[in-house]
């Protein structure tokens, strides 16, 4: 018995190969919704804001449910791993620490066994909770489309809100990190509403790592969600804590930087001058915790 | 031609074949299809948690999933767990410590803690309170729920 006869009607399909969704795609291009974990997509579908002919499931593509990693060149995760399976596995937890602290900020744990890597990044939302934390490990998405497959870096992934680089018959398939630099220490910081459960007001991901070539010592990677059209980095603010010897003053004028640089618009969350002065503490905050591990390991 | 998609899926231990509409939901499906009403919707928006089911023995937000979705899988709801004669540890302890007042959010924190006590056999208050944070109650004030968690990890694990 259909309890909800107000959304539109639709097919669901399995892909079964690369070539079945390039071919649909092509057929009936615009009818069709690539499906991931659907954690989104179910709820704008169910409130009008999103309408498919056809929903294409591509989590049984070959290959989008693994992970793999090597000292050499690092890990690789499918497209379709979940953000639970993604927090807990060993090479995860290991090498991309803050992969995880990512992952579990996200919804709930019910949620998280839904939602995907993919997902989460192809949505490309602004308030995203992986991509801080994978702008810092420097991610490349492998996209597959019918001229074969290309490797895109992630800052030149996101185009704008809920618009990424994909190509009309394009899909990613994984998502590559190299290995992050010997010593590294990540944290991400995540502000909501509630503890729990809610999306980012504001979020910060902070990568350090020694570098003796350096003045400072450290060097810093900062990725901050939220707060632009787009996850961004902010470069001048880690050169500039890359210039001199750290101290909590270096560390508060970084912050500073990275407030000026923030660029949110207000919304059903936060003002503007909220969200930018969360963005000061949380790059402190961030920072300070990184730095405190480095120099006590 | 009538859009429907056939699954077959196995729920409580017992198989099913049925042939659906695409866009039905899994809590729907569940409910109306197969009369097991234990299973609440709540916000169907995947954040109260009342729908949660356990899909191959995680559990998930059945609002967030389309029964053809389910096919070949295996389905655990709160019918699933125990009887009224015969009541889950779990459930007895929900009994025993007035875990619930309206019920309306316990089986989806039935089914969300049954797996999460199997892998935490002793999960400290804070850990309780992370595991069932997936999980709104508006009667309780979640404390005696707590109460519950120990109590049946007491009784599950002596």
């Amino acid at each position: 018995m259909l309890a909800r006869p107000g959304l539109p009607d639709f097919e669901y399909m399995k892909a079964e190969s690369p070539q079945d969704v390039f071919r649909l795609l092509e057929e009936r291009g615009g009818e069709v919704k690539l499906l991931m974990g659907g954690t989104d997509l179910f709820v704008q579908m169910r409130d009008g804001n999103e309408s498919a002919g056809i929903l294409l499931d591509l989590k049984y593509l070959p290959g989008m449910k693994d992970i793999s990693y090597t000292k050499k060149k690092g890990i690789k995760i499918g497209a379709a791993v979940t953000l639970n399976q993604l927090s807990a596995h060993p090479d995860v937890t290991n090498h991309f620490q803050i992969l995880s602290q990512s992952a579990d900020t996200v919804g709930n744990y019910q949620l998280r066994n839904r939602a995907t890597l993919g997902g989460n990044l192809c949505n490309a939302s602004p308030s995203a909770d992986m991509a801080p934390a994978a702008l810092v490990l420097e991610g490349e998405v492998s996209l597959s489309g019918p001229d074969g497959e290309r490797v895109m870096a992630l800052d030149q992934f996101w185009v704008g809100p809920g618009k990424t680089a994909l190509k009309e018959y394009e899909f990613m398939t994984a998502v590559c990190f190299p290995n992050p630099p010997s010593g590294a220490v990540g944290r991400y910081l995540k502000l909501g509403r509630s503890k729990m459960g809610d999306l980012a007001i504001v979020g910060v991901a902070v990568l350090g790592y020694p570098d003796p070539e350096v003045p400072a010592g450290i060097r810093f990677r900062i990725g901050i969600n939220s707060t632009a059209p787009t996850v961004y980095r902010v470069p001048q603010v880690e050169e500039l804590l890359a210039k001199a010897p750290l101290s909590d003053d270096i560390l508060r004028q970084a912050s500073g930087e990275a407030m000026k640089v923030s660029a949110p618009i207000e919304d059903v969350r936060a003002t503007v001058l909220y969200q930018k002065k969360m963005v000061n503490n949380l790059t402190f905050k961030g920072l300070k915790e990184v730095w405190s591990q480095l120099i006590n390991s | 031609m009538e859009n429907t998609f056939a699954i077959s899926v196995t729920v409580n231990g017992t198989p099913y074949q049925r042939s659906v509409d695409p866009r039905t939901l899994l809590s729907d499906f569940l409910r109306y299809d197969l009369g097991l009403t234990g299973t609440h919707v709540g916000c169907e928006h995947g954040v109260c948690g009342a729908c949660t089911v356990l899909l191959d023995g995680e559990p998930v937000r059945s609002c967030l999933l389309f029964a053809p979705q389910v096919d070949g899988h295996e389905i655990l709801t709160v019918e699933g767990l125990g009887t009224l004669d015969d009541l889950h540890p779990l459930q007895e302890a929900f009994r025993e410590t007035h875990a619930l007042q309206c019920g309306f959010c316990t089986p989806g924190i039935l089914t969300t803690l049954l797996p999460y006590l199997e892998e935490n056999p002793n999960p400290t208050e804070e850990e309780i309170r992370e595991a069932i944070s997936g999980n709104l109650c508006r009667c309780t004030g979640y404390q005696h729920i707590i109460d519950a968690v120990k109590l049946a990890a007491e009784n599950m694990n002596p």
